[in-house]
């Protein structure tokens, strides 16, 4: 099979010309032993059916961070019958040094422009047919967001790979990158022209207000509570729709049908598994509509502003502004938010990021509060209940950096870049949104459906009034009455570590109530302080069996994963004890 | 001779002197911050924050501290 790569430095547009190219098939490719992957793609060009790598981000080819490095490996041992690099059109005058150190390798080149739509409207006049003489090989200039170019860009790799001679890049011959800074210079002098003075764009008026010293963190928590409230509101008719729909085929279909069946199987399938994957499946509106909206906002290069305002508070806690980002995103959910460190290049850095991760309050945990502060709170104090456990979220998330940045120190270059304002691109948004909602599906709904199955017989095996629950919450009393939990409680508990998800439906399995039967049930057998205590504890402790596999998976460490469960649980309790007794002590 | 971190806010400067360890350079370089390469602070961070340098048409941001090893020679404009 023919085989090509592309290449380029990091923010050129790379993945999204990949994504063009291969029609979103991408497949990631883990690459052993190591925390970094390249994604591949197969697609049929010509009369060949090739195999595509976007390989990680380069600035040259010498040393960089394991990503940097594993790139430089991939084309030192792969043979390939064309390396496509794909460089900035609006940044030559850094950019081309690459082509010219890679083209000294003799690797069979193609050179493409990206984002030349940009490069045209900023005035920028390029020489290609000089460029492609000089560099040896073609040149071409496209825009991968608009599709423009890119069916020439296809028609000439077929056409290359018709004769092309596989080759690896060899590395023996690399010289210094700035051994070509010079004829870069050159390069860029005689075969491009650009405006003298650029008029000051429209990035620069977007970033004077939200870059702004003192507008800067409203503005970003505005967009942050837009971004939230828009979820929730745009959802909740969705999730509507759907609690009708599963509500009707436990009516009209599961429960005639299992009527025949012995009451313990009947049980355990609609309430046991039926009920649990009901609840799974409300749960995908929120987890398409956040990733959706999440995926505009990265688009459109904010991210990387919220960085830069972050980034001196953050610094201080041992992290840097990306890692904030991460904490937002947690918010929604902290499973890809813990994939999402992989932007974060030196290991340590990304340990200490994914250890502050599983305190954001996700969305699943909100959940929980939002009900438990409807049901025992007056309407006029449950939102500050929520707000002070964002806030105790926030803290405890940047406490834990703060108590272990000593042991987990960067030695990562930091050096952000900050692409101008772009519009999103539907295609990309759509893909992350469904992209997110799936692995959501495949990677969680097991886990709550058995766990929710397992609630369901634990509290109904033998019976339901002698059952298995009953002696685990039991072995648990010692350590949880002291934080004001009880029994039936502490059974949501210990199956919210499968996952938040479970937990108001154990609680519904467990007392025998749903909805608003149950809120009453738990207001007359809950006061505030057990309550928010309560609260205290789910929201602390481990987040979810989903976010222990995506620690495991990620820092590629049990050592690691296994401190991190042991610190959220043990930091749990001591804040719930001392939230508790003392309010105890205070007369609460 | 000042350095980047000194350097008042839009004034343009001739990048003289990278005295940051060699990985940082490394990565600077790349991003376009090199020696003869005019350079400008745009904007600095709240709280000691960053700042947001441009060189060419690249915006980035880097840490005072590093700023502070990066000779520059303020132009006339």
């Amino acid at each position: 099979m023919k085989r090509i790569a592309l290449v380029g430095m990091p923010n050129t547009g790379k993945s999204t010309l990949f994504n063009r190219l291969t029609g979103g098939t991408a497949r990631i490719a883990n690459w052993p032993g190591l925390t970094v992957e390249i994604t591949t793609g197969r697609i049929p060009l010509g009369a060949h059916l090739v195999h595509v790598a976007d390989l990680p981000g380069i600035y040259d080819l010498e040393g960089g961070a394991e990503d940097e490095r594993l790139a430089h490996a991939f084309l030192a041992e792969t043979s390939l019958d064309a390396v496509l690099l794909v460089l900035n059109a609006t940044q030559l005058d850094r950019q081309l040094g690459l082509a010219l150190q890679l083209a000294a390798l003799g690797v069979p080149l193609i050179v493409a422009l990206n984002m030349s739509d940009e490069a045209r409207r900023a005035g920028i006049r390029i020489d290609r047919e000089g460029l492609a003489a000089r560099l040896g090989c073609p040149v071409l200039a496209i825009s991968a967001k608009r599709g423009e170019g890119v069916p020439e860009l296809k028609h000439l790799l077929a056409q290359h790979l018709q004769t092309a001679e596989p080759h690896c890049a060899d590395f023996s011959r690399v010289t210094s990158s700035t051994d070509w800074h010079a004829e870069e210079a050159q390069l860029f002098g005689q075969y491009v022209r650009r405006p003298s003075s650029l008029p000051e764009g429209i990035t620069a008026k977007i970033d004077r207000w939200v870059l702004h010293p003192w507008l800067g963190l409203p503005v970003f928590v505005l967009t942050m509570y837009c971004l939230f409230q828009l979820t929730y509101t745009l959802s909740a008719p969705l999730q509507d729709v759907m609690k009708a729909l599963t509500g009707m085929i436990k009516s009209e279909w599961l429960t005639p049908l299992a009527q025949g069946w012995p009451p313990f199987l009947a049980g355990f399938v609609v309430e046991g598994i039926f009920d649990g994957a009901s609840t799974v499946l409300t749960f995908t509106p929120i987890i398409f509509l956040f990733f959706s909206l999440m995926a505009v906002i990265e688009d459109s290069g904010y991210f990387a502003r919220a960085a830069f305002m972050m980034d001196g508070v953050m610094a201080r806690l041992g992290l840097d502004g990306r890692g904030f980002v991460m904490l937002m995103m947690g918010f929604g959910c902290n499973v890809p938010a813990l994939l999402g460190t992989r932007i974060i290049r030196d290991y340590k850095a990304r340990l200490l990021t994914m250890l502050a991760i599983p305190f954001s309050l996700c969305s699943a945990r909100l959940q929980i509060f939002l009900f438990l502060a409807g049901a025992l709170f007056s309407p006029a104090r449950a939102p500050w209940v929520l707000l002070s456990l964002y806030f105790v979220s926030i803290a405890v998330a940047m406490g834990t950096a703060l108590v272990f940045r000593k042991h987990f120190v960067s030695n990562e270059p930091f050096a952000l870049e900050l692409p101008p304002y772009r519009l999103p691109v539907i295609g990309h948004v759509w893909n992350r949104g469904w992209g997110e909602t799936r692995e959501f599906l495949k990677l969680a709904s097991t886990m709550i459906v058995t766990g929710v199955a397992l609630v369901w017989l634990l509290t109904h095996y033998p019976s339901e009034q002698a059952s298995y629950a009953g002696v685990v919450a039991n072995f648990f009393q010692p350590v949880l009455s002291p934080i004001g939990v009880q029994s039936d409680l502490s059974i949501a508990l210990i199956f919210g570590l499968v996952a938040k998800e479970v937990v108001l439906g154990a609680l519904a399995v467990i007392v025998g109530h749903e909805g608003k039967e149950l809120a009453n049930h738990l207001a007359m057998t809950l006061d505030a302080v057990s309550a928010y205590s309560f609260m205290l504890f789910t929201l602390i402790y481990v987040p979810c069996v989903s976010t222990i596999a995506a620690l495991r998976k990620e820092s590629k460490s049990l050592g690691f994963t296994v401190f991190s469960v042991v610190w959220s649980l043990l930091l749990a309790w001591v804040v719930a004890f001392v939230f508790y007794q003392g309010a105890r002590w205070l007369g609460f | 001779m000042p350095t980047l971190a000194e350097l008042p806010l839009r004034q343009l400067a001739r990048v003289c002197h990278l005295r940051v360890e060699p990985e940082l350079a490394q990565r600077l370089i790349a991003l376009g911050l090199r020696p003869d390469r005019e350079v400008e602070v745009i904007r600095r961070g709240w709280l000691s924050g960053p700042l947001l340098v441009r060189v060419g048409a690249t915006e980035f941001m880097m840490r005072r501290e590093a700023a502070k090893l990066i000779d520059v020679e303020p132009l006339s404009s």
